[in-house]
């Protein structure tokens, strides 16, 4: 790299001779843009094949696909695996359990992870850095290395039988949420601290001057101007909580309390002989992401690239 | 270059306020701050470092000592120390140990030769403007939104021996010569695999994108004033300049590799022929036998392997941030 600029400061002279050589290549790019749109025309359609076949297969009735097989065009298209598939697979106890999950793990994440990012970013102290990599550190290991003493401890810790109706904390959503809330901190705090460096210190400085304590410099100024941080991240970590298949299965064992995407294990059981109602089971799953993606693709994609460490 | 920024990606694509960062001594100072203040930061501070520590770092830490040890799991007590007795049965005795190695490491190649290349691919093409990129990016990102266990039930209607699509495009549905794609031990691992890049090279593709964006042009456009081709604009001029974007790719990759988990286990529970070392944990953990001192052998030489890709990060990550 160190070449290349060295290089290109001398050049004048032959810059204007580059010049038209560029545009020579410009004009043959015609061509070369062919080849581009074809490949990747030819790679999206190989992409989309397999949601398209699940939907299409989704669409038709069992009776029809019986009798025609699924590879042929005959036969009706209707939504009766979706009511029966919604119907026979419970989807709104485990749509419910997802919300119950996704919602409280995002909001505490983020409020935790700000009041860190806040607290090593915005002040110099002793071990913030050290702290700030026990964070990255913890986040980037893989949830089965700690599967078996999370198991254990949630077993082993008692609970009033009206906080929780099995006595520990197995078996319940909060324990999920409160499992996913500290694996997710470490990768917020990481990404928040990071913006929350890049601003101004005069502004907190000016607000300390006022009289400002710790607190209201962290509600009142830092937290509405890392607002677009936090919305990437939230959108990002709704959409990761919503897929996370692995604590629910570690840790919860009655099927009816499963969130959704842990849940496919039963339905998978469940319509194993009906093609068509896992595909229109497996396409209503798909529906909650594809409308956060539609609706705050910029957001998401802001998101993973903010915090390009989530493993 | 943008090695300033941790994260890596350059600050173009951080959305928000970016270039000057304050010097690290203009930074609020402990003394300054009042009993009060001292006070609240502290617990700001106290409470994330608690729950981390707690559900974190303890069960990790646990992990290790409990693989040396024989537990029933049932009551806080019982511990009998067996020293390196549940080291060696993983390595000499358990059948799936060596199997689930392999398997992760053509997990690995595979995402590094295939998956990875062709998310960079990706990136590279669209980052030109072509009409339509934006359309593409949305196709390829896609799977990246799906969960991976998700993904494993729509490949299972794509794969299937009698119902799937692969074997009617192949002429081999309803015929013996149908494949059964995740249920045949030969084939399985190379299909989940596909599946498994069907989503990592979205992902990729995302990141590195995102990295070209952060590329000044203006390197670009001298190097093709001094008339490199295209390829070595590229080879010379953005790769070198995206180094902090090529270590959390190399990261990723390896890391993705190691966490492979839910897509082998919605297939089939992660056997006959998907055993992986991650799933091998969750098998002797929920298991009829419950043994929790091999199933913490089992993590510990996972947590072993992670903390290469781990430390390295870690290590290129926060070098230089503290100089």
């Amino acid at each position: 790299m160190t070449t290349t600029t060295t290089t290109t400061t001398g050049a004048t002279a032959p810059a204007r001779a580059a010049a038209t050589t560029a545009a020579a290549t410009r004009t043959r790019r015609g061509p070369r843009h062919l080849g581009t749109y074809l490949f990747l025309t030819v790679m999206a359609v190989m992409w989309l094949i397999p949601l398209l076949w699940a939907v299409y297969t989704s669409l038709r009735p069992k009776a029809d696909t019986d009798r025609y097989g699924y590879f042929s065009i005959a036969g009706r298209f209707d939504l009766g695996n979706y009511f029966a598939a919604w119907n026979q697979g419970g989807f709104a106890g485990y749509f419910l359990n997802s919300t119950l999950v996704t919602i409280p793990t995002v909001l505490l994440t983020l409020f935790f992870a700000s009041m860190m990012a806040f607290a090593v970013s915005r002040f110099s102290w002793r071990f913030n850095t050290t702290l700030l990599i026990m964070f990255t550190a913890g986040n980037l290991l893989p949830p089965q290395v700690l599967a078996a003493p999370v198991f254990e401890l949630f077993k082993l810790t008692q609970l009033p039988y009206s906080i929780s109706d099995s006595g520990t904390l197995l078996n319940q959503l909060f324990g999920v949420v409160a499992i996913n809330t500290a694996f997710q901190i470490g990768f917020c705090t990481f990404v928040l601290s990071n913006y929350m460096k890049a601003l101004p210190l005069e502004l907190s400085e000016a607000a300390r001057v006022d009289g400002a304590g710790v607190w209201r410099q962290y509600i009142g100024v830092v937290m509405p101007l890392t607002r677009p941080a936090l919305a990437a991240l939230g959108t990002l970590e709704v959409i990761f909580i919503y897929n996370d298949y692995f604590w629910p299965l570690v840790l919860i064992q009655s099927g009816d309390r499963l969130p959704i995407t842990t849940a496919i294990n039963n339905l998978q059981g469940q319509f194993l002989s009906n093609y068509n109602l896992l595909a229109a089971g497996a396409v209503i799953i798909v529906i909650p992401t594809l409308v956060i993606y539609l609706a705050l693709q910029r957001q998401f994609v802001a998101g993973l690239t903010l915090g390009a460490n989530k493993g | 270059m943008s090695g300033i920024q941790p994260i890596g990606l350059s600050p173009a694509t951080t959305p928000g306020p970016e270039g000057t960062r304050p010097p690290a001594r203009a930074r609020g100072r402990l003394r300054a701050l009042t009993r009060r203040d001292a006070v609240v930061l502290a617990v700001m501070v106290a409470i994330p470092t608690l729950i981390q520590l707690v559900l974190v770092w303890l069960p990790t830490v646990a992990s290790i000592v409990l693989s040396f040890f024989r537990w029933d799991g049932l009551t806080l007590g019982g511990f009998q120390f067996v020293g390196a007795a549940n080291y060696r049965f993983v390595f000499a005795e358990s059948p799936a140990f060596w199997p689930a190695v392999l398997h992760n490491v053509v997990w690995l190649l595979f995402l590094a030769v295939i998956g990875t290349p062709l998310g960079l691919l990706l990136a590279v093409l669209l980052d030109q403007p072509i009409r339509g990129s934006r359309i593409y990016q949305s196709i390829f990102f896609v799977p990246v939104m799906l969960s991976v266990a998700l993904i494993g039930i729509i490949w299972q209607l794509f794969y299937s021996q009698d119902n799937g699509l692969l074997n009617s495009l192949l002429g081999t549905a309803g015929t013996p010569r149908a494949v059964d794609w995740f249920g045949n031990s030969n084939v399985n691992l190379w299909a989940a695999l596909v599946a498994a890049t069907w989503r990592h090279a979205g992902y990729i593709m995302i990141l590195y994108l995102a990295g070209l964006k952060g590329v000044d042009p203006s390197l670009r456009e001298a190097a093709a004033l001094d008339g490199a081709n295209a390829r070595q604009i590229f080879f010379r001029v953005v790769f070198p300049a995206m180094a902090p974007t090529n270590v959390i790719i190399v990261v990723i990759t390896i890391i993705e590799s190691l966490r492979a988990f839910d897509i082998v286990y919605v297939i089939n529970g992660a056997t006959n022929g998907l055993e992986l070392v991650s799933a091998l944990v969750i098998q002797y953990l929920v298991g009829e036998g419950q043994v929790i001192g091999i199933g913490s052998a089992f993590a510990v030489v996972l947590l072993v392997i992670s903390l290469v890709p781990i430390v390295f990060y870690l290590s290129r990550t926060f070098s230089t941030k503290e100089r």
